[in-house]
């Protein structure tokens, strides 16, 4: 049965229909209708933060940690410019959200209206879909559609901007199961061919290597339980983007560890030495390859992806297969056991051996101290004192984020959340609120930049409000540190405008906010400082002061292949020539 | 609806992909891309060559299919072939977008664009205009004393050609529609 009903209360229906629980947003004069609804029931949560894009990120954060898609609504004209970046963050790391907009009646379109911005102009770009709907008649109907593109084939943000007159007028409200599907229907099967020329490569190949992205973790838990057998069965060694972390556990005997520009020495020199080289949800990004022209010369490369633009964009493959990461891995394996497979155990060996001879240089070795904290340090423990506890990581972007990535080790995938593509400042800690609002037992921490931390931190707001205790670890450098090691090693040491200047007393600021502040800066106060973040019940804010001028380390140039990479101090005297600085 | 009806062919992703995708040559190629006629969705496939930086030759656009909602674009774009197949991948993603058929790659296709020139002239260049206008078939669809506007239909390079001569025989304005294009056969 169709009932009549306002477009206002579509909106909540429709929500409730898809199963939605939290909606991250704030309110303004276009989207009041649908306020006064959301004030009228309890089925749905509704989160208000303190700044548009930390809602954008909160429903990032509530997204990636469950698997469903998270769901924002703001009003129009500034509400909808504040969650630009956040769409465009969503967008480059493949993340399911539904963006519900405010915009002026339809007949006030197009005159300059207050608050009035032309929404899905904007976000075109920024979105995987979007729309204006000018009709109640066929609103609830493309909720539900939106709902479909944000989580079908490669998942996405979608925005759909909803004019005031149209929440206000009634029609009869299209449930989701009489919804028209759009024709939007990715293809999830591999073909049978290439499964088959895959599988006949990994019997040959002596030295393979299994290259795991963001794909992975978005094709859902299953395609990380069967990449696990995977590898279980074959023996290759397993090496994840920023975005894979988790799919491969951190303590399985396969993980080389991360790779790309500060990915482990081990997992690079692998990747660049391979001559079986499988993509599985990854899309070989230019933080992973280098240069181009150098990246894996001896290699033939296997590339399974859900989206047919990321096959062959950046490296042209021997054997594409488009298709849905876990279908694809377990129509691999039906065939792999169906034939009795049997790898190229001489080979593979020799392989193994090679790459026990990389671990060995031990690219993650720093040098501590008794003084000073080594954000490296931090992090050691950090991982050693919540290390199987029900952890959930997000970060900032920085020099933090790649140390996080490469000290933390994750077990399971959802469990890391981190601004990849747009790397983006700013999102860890409405990220962190978005993962506890969705696990509200877990222990959630932020790994903060001071810098990037800054660019939302009005959200420690929403954080006390709705009692999520997220925990922030503040490695703070008082430097903008990311930026310092390039001005460093590219622009001959002059470190323009790369300080933290005029920072704020953090305990002071989490006395501010009714939150604990926890200040650190002596190696041997660590423990017991982690300690006291974790048994606190509500938020912290861990003000944790580390060496100033530690670079993060390994690193691949700008514009380098592999095999050159940085190692450490010694290793960076004049290196990166002037065409590896043009590039960022 | 015929106008819909293209065959499938030899497309990029296909087994049977012979191009050689390492060349660096600059090809042309004519994309046929039919949409579901939306507002906004031409803003979604031109947004689309302008930001990931792709040629956009020439481009036309009307809807084909009353009933179904559909348009059909035509695109004449340029690139080497990885960009070339790059586009076609880029454009099928647009969820507004039903097919993509790169027209070049899939075989013979017939290519024509409408132009309308206004020549003005006295004298021997005026009746130099339409003799040469009579060779290339083109129409006269207005006159006055002083000048003509003529009409033709033609591939590109005809329609050049023509502006070309007409050119010192008092050329003032040129209107061309872009190319619409349609695979050879059923
Ligand atoms: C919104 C935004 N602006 C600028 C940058 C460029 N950027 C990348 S890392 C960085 C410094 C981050 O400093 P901090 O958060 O303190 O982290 P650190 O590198 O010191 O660990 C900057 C400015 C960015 N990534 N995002
Ligand atoms: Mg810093």
């Amino acid at each position: 049965m169709t009932k009549a009903m306002s477009g206002a209360k579509m909106v909540v229906q429709a929500l409730k229909e898809q199963g939605v629980e939290v909606v991250f947003g704030y309110p303004g004069g276009a989207v009041l209708p649908i306020y006064d609804e959301i004030f009228q029931q309890n089925d749905i949560r509704h989160i208000l933060v303190r700044h548009e894009q930390g809602a954008v990120h909160m429903a990032e954060g509530y997204a990636r940690s469950t698997g469903k898609p998270g769901v924002v609504l703001v009003t129009s004209g500034p509400g909808a410019t504040n969650a630009v970046t956040g769409l465009v963050d969503a967008l480059m790391d493949s993340i399911p959200l539904v963006v519900l907009t405010g915009q002026v009646p339809t007949f006030m379109i197009g005159t300059d209206g207050f608050q009035e911005a032309d929404t899905v102009g904007i976000t075109r770009p920024c979105t995987k879909h979007n729309w204006l709907v000018k009709d109640t008649a066929k609103l609830s109907e493309t909720i539900h559609q939106a709902f479909h593109v944000a989580t079908s084939g490669r998942p996405g943000p979608v925005l759909i901007d909803i004019p005031k007159d149209v929440q206000f007028a009634t029609a009869d409200y299209t449930p989701k199961e009489k919804t028209r599907v759009a024709h939007y229907q990715p293809r999830l099967k591999g073909d049978p061919d290439a499964i088959l020329r895959l599988v006949e490569m990994m019997e040959a190949a002596e030295r393979p290597i299994l290259y795991t992205g963001g794909g992975v973790i978005n094709s859902g838990p299953h395609a990380s339980r069967l990449l696990r057998e995977l590898a279980a069965a074959t023996d290759f060694p397993v090496t994840s983007t920023l975005m894979g972390l988790g799919a491969y556990p951190a303590s399985g005997k396969n993980w080389l560890g991360m790779l790309g520009m500060h990915g482990l020495y081990e997992a690079n020199l692998a990747m660049h030495g391979c001559d079986l080289m499988i993509n599985i949800g990854a899309r070989f990004d230019d933080r992973i390859t280098g240069r181009v022209k150098d990246f894996s010369p001896h290699s033939k490369k296997a590339h399974i992806d859900i989206d047919p633009s990321s096959i062959n964009k950046v490296i042209r493959v021997d054997v594409p297969i488009l298709g849905d990461v876990g279908q694809v891995l377990e129509d691999v394996l039906t065939l792999w056991k169906a034939r009795g497979s049997k790898v190229n155990k001489a080979g593979l060996t020799k392989w193994w051996k090679q790459i026990e001879d990389w671990r060995a240089v031990n690219c993650l070795a720093f040098k501590n101290s008794e003084k000073t904290i080594k954000p490296q340090y931090a992090l050691q423990r950090l991982e050693a004192l919540t290390k199987g506890m029900d952890r959930y990581i997000t970060t900032e972007v920085g020099q933090h984020q790649m140390w996080a990535a490469q000290f933390l080790g994750f077990e399971d995938p959802n469990r890391w959340m981190t601004s990849g593509g747009l790397g983006t400042m700013g999102y860890g800690l409405p990220a962190s609120i978005g993962v506890q609002i969705a696990h509200p037992q877990a222990l959630v921490i932020n790994v903060a930049g001071e810098a990037s931390w800054l660019m939302n931190m009005q959200e420690m707001g929403t954080a006390m409000q709705f009692r999520a205790p997220v925990k922030q670890f503040i490695l703070n450098n008082e430097r903008l540190g990311m930026v310092r090691q390039w001005q460093e090693l590219l622009h001959g040491e002059r470190y323009s405008h790369s300080w933290s200047e005029s920072l704020p007393d953090f305990v002071k600021l989490a006395e501010a906010f009714g939150c604990k502040g926890i200040k650190c800066q002596d190696p041997k106060d660590l423990d017991d400082a982690i300690m006291e973040m974790i048994r606190y019940p509500g938020p912290v804010i861990f003000d944790c002061l580390v060496e100033k001028h530690e670079n993060c380390f390994p690193m691949i140039p700008s514009g380098k292949p592999h095999n050159e990479m940085l190692l450490g101090e010694a290793d960076t005297q004049g290196v990166i020539g002037a065409k590896g600085a043009v590039l960022v | 609806m015929s106008a819909l009806n293209i065959k499938k062919g030899s497309t990029s992703h296909s087994a049977y992909d012979l191009r050689d995708h390492n060349a660096t040559v600059i090809e042309s190629h004519t994309l046929a891309v039919i949409v579901e006629n939306e507002p906004g969705v031409l803003a979604r496939v031109i947004g689309l060559f302008s930001g990931r930086g792709y040629n956009i030759d020439s481009l036309t656009v009307a809807e084909v299919d009353h009933t179904g909602h559909r348009s059909r674009i035509t695109i004449v774009t340029s690139g080497t072939p990885a960009v070339i197949d790059q586009i076609e991948a880029q454009l099928g993603r647009i969820v507004s977008v039903y097919e993509v058929h790169d027209l070049t790659a899939e075989g013979p296709c017939v290519q024509r664009e409408l132009a309308l020139f206004k020549v003005a002239g006295k004298g021997e260049a005026r009746i130099e205009a339409l003799r040469l206008a009579e060779i290339f078939r083109a129409n006269v669809v207005d006159s006055t004393l002083e000048s003509f506007v003529f009409e033709m239909t033609g591939t590109p390079e005809k329609i050049d050609a023509f502006a070309e001569l007409m050119r010192p025989l008092g050329l003032r304005e040129i209107a061309r529609t872009g190319v619409a294009a349609l695979s050879r056969g059923a």
